[in-house]
C-alpha cells in the first residue's frame, strides 16, 4: 500500500497526516516537496492541511500554482485516488481538481472544535466504509472553510452525488452552502473536505471516525472493523 | 514599461462576512448612512513592453490564471 503526502511551505498538518497514513498502512508514506515535478507511484495522494504560502493572496491560491500540483492533476486524471483535507481541499478547489471556491467563515472566526458530518453518500471510493446517513464526529480547524459554489454548480453537485460529507445537527462551523463539508469530483477519485479525519484513526484520539475514509480509499473497508 | 491596476471584487450574490464587519465597524464610528460595504483587492503591475492592448491581453490570463478565482470573483483591469 504506498501512498504519498504532497509537502508545502506553511502546512501544518502534515505530520499528523503522515503518522495517520503510517497507523493504517504499517508503511510510511512517501513525500513530495512543492518543487517536484512527478508523484511516486501512489495507491493515494493526500495534500495535508495548514495555511501553504501563508494563505497570501487567497487560501490555497499560490499553492494550486506550484509544479507538484501539475503531477497530482496529472495522477488524478489517471484515476489515482487524491485526498485534499482543510488547506488541501482549498487548495483542490484553486486548482480546479473540484468545483466550486472556500471563502472566510461567515463568523470571520477560526473555528477549531468538533463537529458531526452526516455521510450523504456512502457509494464513493472514500466513503464505502460508512452507511448513508451515517452520523460520524470529526474536528475541524480553519479559518476559511466557507463552502461556497453557484446555483448551476451546487445542482450537477447534487445531481451528480457528489456531496459525500455534510454538517450534521446543526454543527455547520462556517457557513458552507447546503451544509458542504466535503466533495468529489465527478469522476468520484478526488476528495475535499474541511474536517480533519485524520486526528480521529486511534482510540487515543478519542474515537476511530476519520479512518474508514482512508480505509475505503486503499480498499480496506471491511477488512478491519469499523 | 506598461503600469497597470487590476482590482478584484467578489461577485455580485457572493456573501461578503468582511465587507459585513467593516460595515459595522464603521456605524460604530459614528458615519451614518453608510450601505452595504464590499471588500476587494488591488494589484499595481509593472510590465515589459508598450503596447496598452497586448497588455491588457496578458494582465486578463493573468486575473483568469492566478489573481482572481473567477468562481468568486470578478476583475477588472486600467492600463495606465
Amino acid at each position: 500500500m504506498n501512498t504519498t503526502v504532497v509537502l508545502l511551505p506553511g502546512l501544518n498538518r502534515d505530520r499528523d497526516m503522515i503518522a495517520a497514513l503510517k497507523t493504517i498502512t504499517g508503511k510510511a508514506p512517501a513525500t513530495v516537496w512543492q518543487t517536484e515535478t512527478a508523484l511516486p507511484k501512489s495507491d493515494l495522494v493526500v495534500i495535508p492541511g495548514g495555511f501553504s504560502f501563508g494563505d497570501y493572496l487567497r487560501a490555497g491560491a499560490i499553492a494550486a500554482r506550484s509544479p507538484v500540483m501539475r503531477a497530482v492533476a496529472e495522477a488524478a486524471a489517471k484515476g489515482v485516488p487524491v485526498l485534499g483535507v482543510c488547506n488541501g481541499f482549498q487548495i483542490l478547489c484553486e486548482a480546479g481538481l473540484l468545483p466550486g471556491a472556500l471563502m472566510r467563515n461567515t463568523t470571520l472566526r477560526f473555528v477549531c472544535r468538533e463537529v458531526k458530518l452526516e455521510v450523504v453518500n456512502a457509494r464513493t471510493r472514500f466513503s464505502s466504509g460508512y452507511a448513508n446517513g451515517q452520523v460520524i464526529r470529526c474536528p475541524v480547524a480553519h479559518h476559511d472553510g466557507n463552502y461556497f459554489a453557484d446555483e448551476t454548480t451546487l445542482q450537477q453537485l447534487i445531481d451528480g452525488d457528489q456531496i459525500v460529507f455534510r454538517y450534521a445537527e446543526a454543527t455547520n462551523p462556517n457557513g458552507a452552502i447546503n451544509d458542504i463539508a466535503g466533495i468529489v469530483n465527478a469522476a468520484g477519485n478526488v476528495l475535499g473536505m474541511m474536517p480533519h479525519p485524520e486526528n480521529l484513526i486511534e482510540p487515543e484520539h478519542g474515537g476511530t471516525d476519520g479512518r474508514a475514509i482512508f480505509e475505503s480509499a486503499l480498499g480496506m473497508a471491511g477488512r478491519i472493523a469499523a | 514599461m506598461t503600469k497597470a491596476r487590476i482590482v478584484v471584487t467578489l461577485k455580485n450574490g457572493v456573501l461578503d462576512p468582511q465587507g459585513k464587519a467593516i460595515q459595522g465597524a464603521l456605524g460604530h464610528l459614528g458615519f451614518e448612512g453608510v450601505g452595504e460595504v464590499r471588500q476587494g483587492k488591488v494589484f499595481d503591475i509593472e510590465l515589459a513592453g508598450e503596447d496598452p492592448a497586448e497588455a491588457e491581453r496578458r494582465l486578463a490570463d493573468m486575473c483568469d490564471k492566478l489573481l482572481a478565482n473567477t468562481v468568486i470573483e470578478n476583475y477588472s483591469i486600467t492600463v495606465e
